[in-house]
């Protein structure tokens, strides 16, 4: 590792995402062996049941994430186990994109008390805020960005390809839908 | 001679005005989505699928549908070493080794160079996999028509083991990404008892996951995360192709034949057994690095160093078709989506698609070849185009691609589930990337597990749940012990060496 990096403060070890990682996939294969035991995993009346297949996939599942939890936990933390999985600046560049992300997904089509406003719009507002915060554009570059690409997939999917995508109230007013 | 035969009537398939335009729409589309961040084979090839639908509801269109998905696909081939040679950063995975000299040429002004050398390999080593698709393919699915369910269970066995024995990544972790493929693919109605499995009262899981949402999220979304990490600022050399640089770079191509030909035949084999293109570019590098008398000179800037990989990677990235075709399994992701895109269709890959649906067959197979010319034609002429289109900053780039990625997820079954879908998939793809879980049998598995169960199902109802069934003639058992000999390649490499000492 670079000086620069172990420099950096890390937000998390590779060796602790991995074994986390490993965990949350073994409780995976965990709920996969229940469903298929709950399910039948024998040999019913008529040939294998619905959980024979799924049964043996979540066994091997397990057997696999032990062995890959124990690998993680046998790195020894000075040596690469200690390794940086993210560093903290990354982790805050990381958020900076999943959190809009998200409230963008979120405005598609809206959800609990946030108020779907259609694909075109949210992308406009996602793509607007993105250039302006992250990329320190200017607003007036940003918008004409943020407007021209929405309105190229709209003519695209609506028109072109006749594949409806999800509309708000935007393109209720102007006659769209 | 009935291929050639078969072949030419591809050629009048594949060779009308329509299917023409869309060749190079696609080889366009494909070039930029390989040459974007974010963007790859795969989920540029599963992003657009929901497109081509209302495509494959006649033959022809199932024809031009798999034209325009195919030329994507040998478009992003193409366009991944764009970005190696000039921007030092590889567009596609397969495209990593291709850096190793084509950037130090770059810097020492042979860009050019580099590229003709980079786009004319490509074109050779798909080139001799078509050929070898054209002649090998019907044989092998001549032979595939005898196969009953449990040699087709060994088949997926085999390309399952491979991976394990043939990946980079730690073995047990090839296992869970693939597992949990599998238990993916298990979730929702099963077809065989009309049971709900793995729902837990969901009824948006009632249908399932779809694997084009899977991709879309782990190659898509987790892709651009990891750029963003990296803080990525393109500054690249300028690619400028002279017509005089090409052509004296093609009179000295021809000295590397041997080098072409070792890689071509790593790439053939490396994309028929599910090694795919990325491995086989490494492969390919390394072996020309052995055996090239100025193997010395490598890493440097020596011409060799591109021709070897990208060769590789594009007869292994071709030559995934051939088992998608003809037994029906996908030998690399962006394989695995064009199969998608088939069962889509209703066409049913596999032996009897030779039989059934030669039109589609040779049509594809024709305008590989067509394909291939165009696309070479297109990347030497359009090199500036693309390298200016990677000087618009990431930040503009990102949010764009990001929003294409939630249509794409969108209109695959218009649901907005799968949007969300799409995002845990990315940071899934995220997480997994950087901790070494490969990606490519996750999906594999996803797309192979009900056709798999199936098998395997089918297969113990004939043998009242006994496994010795995939010993029980010559062939089922030779297949299988093949696929146990991939499983363990690594401990017992390991072994052959402790043992010489």
């Amino acid at each position: 590792m670079s000086q620069q990096e172990s420099n950096e403060k890390s937000a998390a070890s590779v060796r602790v995402v991995d074994a986390v990682t490993a965990v949350i996939i073994f409780a995976f294969g965990a709920v996969v062996i229940w469903d298929s035991y709950r399910l039948g995993s024998k040999w019913g009346s008529d040939g294998p049941e619905a959980g024979y297949f799924p049964f043996y996939i979540g066994v091997i599942l397990c057997i696999a994430s032990v062995i890959n939890l124990l690998n993680a936990l046998r790195e020894k933390p000075e040596q690469d186990g200690g390794e940086s999985f993210v560093s903290r600046s990354s982790m805050k560049m990381i958020m900076s994109v999943m959190i809009p992300t998200v409230v963008y997904v979120a405005l598609i089509a809206g959800i609990g008390p946030i108020p779907g406003v259609g694909i075109y719009v949210a992308s406009a507002l996602f793509i607007v805020l993105f250039m302006r915060w992250l990329g320190h554009y200017g607003w007036g570059k940003a918008v004409g960005v943020s407007v021209a690409v929405p309105i190229v997939f709209f003519m695209m999917f609506e028109i072109w390809f006749k594949v409806p995508l999800p509309k708000g109230p935007l393109e209720a007013m102007l006659g769209l839908n | 001679m009935e291929e050639i035969n078969s072949l030419m009537h591809g050629f009048a398939v594949a060779l009308t005005p329509m299917n023409l335009g869309l060749m190079m729409v696609g080889i366009v589309l494909g070039v930029l989505i390989g040459v974007l961040p974010g963007l790859g084979g795969a989920n540029g090839v599963a992003i657009l699928l929901p497109l081509t639908f209302a495509m494959g509801n006649t033959p022809a269109g199932q024809v031009s549908a798999i034209i325009l998905l195919s030329c994507i696909y040998w478009g992003a081939l193409f366009g991944g070493a764009i970005t190696s040679i000039l921007f030092n950063i590889p567009g596609e995975p397969w495209s990593v080794a291709t850096t190793f000299d084509g950037y130090p040429m770059a810097q020492q002004g042979r860009a050019g160079e580099a590229l003709t050398a980079a786009f004319t390999s490509s074109f050779v080593g798909a080139f001799i996999a078509v050929l070898m698709i054209t002649f090998l393919a019907p044989l092998v699915a001549k032979f595939a028509l005898r196969f009953g369910p449990p040699e087709f269970f060994a088949v997926y066995l085999l390309t399952f083991c491979s991976f394990v024995g043939m990946t980079k990544s730690p073995p047990m972790k090839t296992v869970a990404a693939m597992m949990l493929g599998f238990a993916l693919a298990a979730v929702g109605l099963d077809t065989v008892t009309g049971q709900l499995r793995l729902t837990f009262g969901f009824t948006e899981l009632l249908k399932g996951f779809d694997f084009l949402i899977a991709v879309i999220g782990l190659f898509g979304i987790g892709e651009i995360l990891l750029t963003i990490e990296e803080g990525l600022d393109f500054k690249g050399m300028t690619g400028k192709m002279k017509m005089k640089v090409v052509i004296e770079t093609w009179k000295q191509l021809p000295k590397y034949w041997k080098t072409s030909l070792r890689s071509s035949l790593i790439g053939c084999w490396m994309g028929i057994t599910p090694g795919g293109a990325t491995p086989a570019s490494f492969m390919g590098y390394g072996v020309a690095k052995k055996f090239s008398p100025n193997g010395a000179s490598f890493g440097k800037g020596d011409i060799e160093g591109v021709i070897a990989p990208e060769t590789a990677a594009h007869a292994a990235g071709t030559s995934a078709l051939l088992p998608m075709l003809t037994l029906g399994i996908p030998g690399s992701p962006t394989a695995a989506v064009l199969l998608g895109g088939l069962l889509v269709w209703g066409l049913q890959p596999g032996p009897m698609l030779f039989e059934e649906k030669k039109d589609f067959v040779w049509g594809l197979i024709a305008s590989m070849y067509l394909g291939n010319i165009a696309g070479l034609i297109v990347v030497l002429t359009t090199v500036p185009f693309f390298a200016a289109i990677l000087r618009i900053p990431f930040s503009i780039i990102a949010p764009v691609i990001l929003v294409i990625c939630a249509i794409g997820a969108f209109t695959v079954h218009s649901s907005m589930f799968d949007v969300w879908l799409m995002v845990v998939f990315g940071v899934i793809g995220y997480v997994f990337k950087k901790l070494d879980y490969p990606l490519a049998p996750l999906v594999l598995a996803l797309v192979l597990g009900d056709r798999a169960e199936d098998a395997f199902r089918q297969s113990m109802l004939s043998s009242q749940g006994t496994v010795t069934i995939f010993f029980s003639n010559p062939l089922v058992g030779s297949i299988t012990t093949l696929a146990l000999l991939m499983l363990f390649w690594g401990p017992l490499t390991s072994l052959i060496k402790r043992i010489r000492g």
